[in-house]
């Protein structure tokens, strides 16, 4: 049994069939790609896990728990963070303010009322999420607006926000989106890096077929709403369905 | 001191003083001279500076922090008003009992209207907070006010009457009081040809405004406070973190709404008297104007604003034709006849228009108000020396 069970899922937009039928099944600690050309329906899928959408049909069990009908938050607090594939960060915040929010929610939960307290004198949290932009690599920018901030690095923050809460679920799309080269190979080195040290369960929707086989333990290619192939990454680049939907197409 | 970060304690002390100072401050001029009627260092203009530097620090805490504006808030100020006279009506002058009634009920009653007006956001949620200010404002006006239920006395206002109960009265003050100091009382220093006003309800009230900041201080730096900065950047992400920004709105709203209740009290403590067009739309309206003027999320600047909004009101709002001719007499007659003409609209009863004109000079030449102004001012002289601005700290040696 997965740590994310989705079955049967069905997403319509009016006469659009955005998600047909979708069947997944993440393996505890691994790092499952989720593969398909642009329109998919991968980042819908997305949408369904963390209380966005809601499926029209289907079923999304984590940890044997319903993920269908709770709120966003509560989603998160289950253990279950998600970067964007716009980045979604706290702009008019510094990039260290933006990791501690992070932190708070871990720490405080989904509420609480510390209005007498200071900050500035939380050190517990400030260290952790000092620590955290260290390990991204963007400590010397923690005192920076994070609006300011190049794309490749509102990603990064935005990982480094979900990374502080230890969640069991880690949702990435398409994290290296829009990155040159050199910040798409950082990126699959820090994520490398980071699986090799924490083992969360990453489920990575990617565009670059590069950092897929170098990162992915298992590979789903999604087309038009359907999951046309489901298999380790070296038997995906054989697949002749595979081919001709995705690697074949305009990509 | 009161763990506050340096720039914070310098601020705190920057307003200390102005306040405690302001009735020297605020009347620079000599007492028989052609400007004095440009001081503003007179009891009751500065009790109205200071109160509704309240009322704007509260709604800035809403408006300021978590982006939600609010265009009811001056139900609250009502509210208080009312609470606070009742209390003098059915115990005593005290202001005591009377500022403690203030605070509760408008917490509570914001607690209702912030339960409901918080189903929405955005323009949605203004025009519910508008909706619900002047549902209260009608049945204060009118529907609370009949023989058999008389809670608000209608067009003519709350009051305390002879056969009032006063049960607690004894043989205490006639007018408001401080456990006997009474709110009217001043003190008239004489130094040549200045005359300089001490009043004991300016002082009541500049004691209130010092706590009442302090506590925005601290809620601007805590966790709850970065939350709420947090809903008014993306509140989506501040969701899919992991927090709940429903009740963070609600206690942003409830405290705020304190805050108003509060003024309110201290309205009603200076001159014991409520009348409902103390919640209309147009004293809403004013804490807007207040918080947007002096820099709304900053923490001086609402209290900037409302010295800002409260001094022109006043100033402007008294200067009349003759008033206007005699600053002219020096000019040929039909050019003074025409300069006056023109002036005569922004002065006297037109001096909304002089406020809606200085509004609109600050929101496009300083989008983050007079505290955006005072921040540029000081870059600009402490550049070479100091690269790093200390924020707000800046601020607040403008006046109030
Ligand atoms: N909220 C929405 N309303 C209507 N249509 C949508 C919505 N979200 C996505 N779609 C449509 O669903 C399809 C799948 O979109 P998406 O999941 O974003 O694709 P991908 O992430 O795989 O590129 C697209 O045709 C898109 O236009
Ligand atoms: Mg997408």
């Amino acid at each position: 049994m997965g740590i994310l069970e989705v079955s049967n899922v069905n997403k319509n937009f009016g006469g659009l069939k955005a998600l047909h039928n979708v069947n997944l099944d993440i393996e505890e600690g691994t790092i499952h790609a989720i593969i398909g050309p642009n329109g998919a329906g991968k980042s819908t899928l997305l949408n369904c896990f963390i209380g966005k959408l809601v499926p029209d049909t289907g079923t999304v069990n984590f940890n044997g728990q319903s993920l269908l009908g709770i709120k966003p938050h509560q989603i998160n607090q289950a253990g279950v963070s998600r970067v964007f594939q716009t980045p979604e960060i706290f702009m008019d915040l510094t990039v260290l303010d933006n990791v501690m929010i992070s932190c708070f929610a871990k720490r405080d939960g989904a509420f609480s009322f510390n209005a007498w307290a200071s900050v500035a004198q939380q050190t517990d949290i400030r260290e952790k999420a000092e620590k955290m932009l260290e390990d991204v690599n963007m400590a010397d920018k923690s005192k920076m607006l994070s609006g300011s901030l190049s794309r490749g690095d509102k990603r990064r923050l935005e990982m480094a926000m979900c990374l502080s809460q230890d969640p069991k679920l880690l949702l990435l799309d398409e994290p290296t989106a829009g990155m040159a080269r050199a910040d798409t190979n950082n990126t699959i080195e820090l994520l490398a890096d980071i699986h090799e040290k924490t083992k969360i369960t990453k489920v990575v929707i990617e565009h670059d077929m590069h950092v897929v086989f170098s990162l992915a333990q298992k590979i789903s290619v999604l087309a038009q709403g359907t999951v046309i192939a489901e298999d380790l990454p070296e038997n995906i680049k054989g697949n002749a369905k595979v081919q001709e939907a995705y690697l074949g197409g305009a990509h | 001191m009161f763990t506050l970060a340096k720039n914070d304690k310098l601020l705190l002390v920057i307003v200390a003083f102005f306040t405690l100072l302001a009735p020297i401050i605020l009347n620079p001029f000599p007492t028989e001279s052609a400007m004095a009627q440009f001081n503003a260092g007179y009891p009751d203009l500065m009790q109205r500076f200071v109160i509704f530097g309240i009322f704007a620090v509260g709604f800035n805490i809403l408006f300021g922090l978590t982006g939600y504006l609010s265009f009811g808030h001056a139900a609250f100020l009502g509210v208080g008003s009312y609470a606070a006279v009742w209390m003098f009506k059915l115990l005593s002058y005290n202001i005591v009992p009377a500022m403690i009634l203030s605070v509760v009920i408008a917490g509570i009653f914001a607690l209702i209207m912030g339960f409901i007006c918080l189903r929405r956001s955005g323009i949605y949620f203004s025009i519910l907070t508008l909706a619900f200010a002047q549902m209260s404002f009608a049945i204060a006006y009118s529907v609370l006010s009949n023989p058999s239920f008389n809670l608000t006395n209608g067009e003519t206002g709350l009051q305390v009457y002879n056969d009032d109960p006063q049960y607690l009265k004894g043989d205490g003050p006639s007018t408001t009081h401080l456990f006997g100091l009474e709110m009217r009382e001043t003190f008239t220093l004489d130094i040549g040809a200045w005359a300089f006003q001490f009043n004991v309800g300016y002082y009541i009230c500049a004691i209130f405004l010092l706590v009442a900041f302090y506590i925005a201080i601290r809620i601007f730096r805590s966790p709850f406070g970065l939350m709420l900065k947090a809903i008014k950047t993306n509140q989506t992400r501040l969701n899919y973190t992991g927090l709940n920004s429903k009740p963070y709105t609600l206690f942003a709203f409830v405290i705020s709404g304190m805050y108003a209740g509060l003024a309110g009290g201290l309205l009603a403590s200076m001159d014991p008297l409520a009348g409902a067009e103390r919640m209309q739309w147009t004293a809403s309206g004013e804490v807007v104007l207040m918080t947007i003027l002096g820099g709304a999320g900053t923490l001086v600047g609402p209290i900037l604003g409302a010295g800002f909004i409260k001094y022109f009101e006043n100033i402007f709002s008294k200067i009349n034709d003759s008033v206007l001719h005699s600053w002219f007499s020096l000019l040929p007659d039909g050019l003074e006849n025409a300069i006056v003409w023109v002036l005569h609209f922004f002065v006297g009863k037109g001096w909304h228009l002089t406020l809606g004109l200085l509004f609109m000079l600050v929101v496009i030449f300083l989008p983050g108000g007079l505290v955006d102004g005072g921040t540029r001012i000081y870059n600009w002289v402490r550049k070479p020396r100091n690269p790093e601005p200390a924020e707000e700290g800046a601020q607040a040696s403008t006046d109030q």
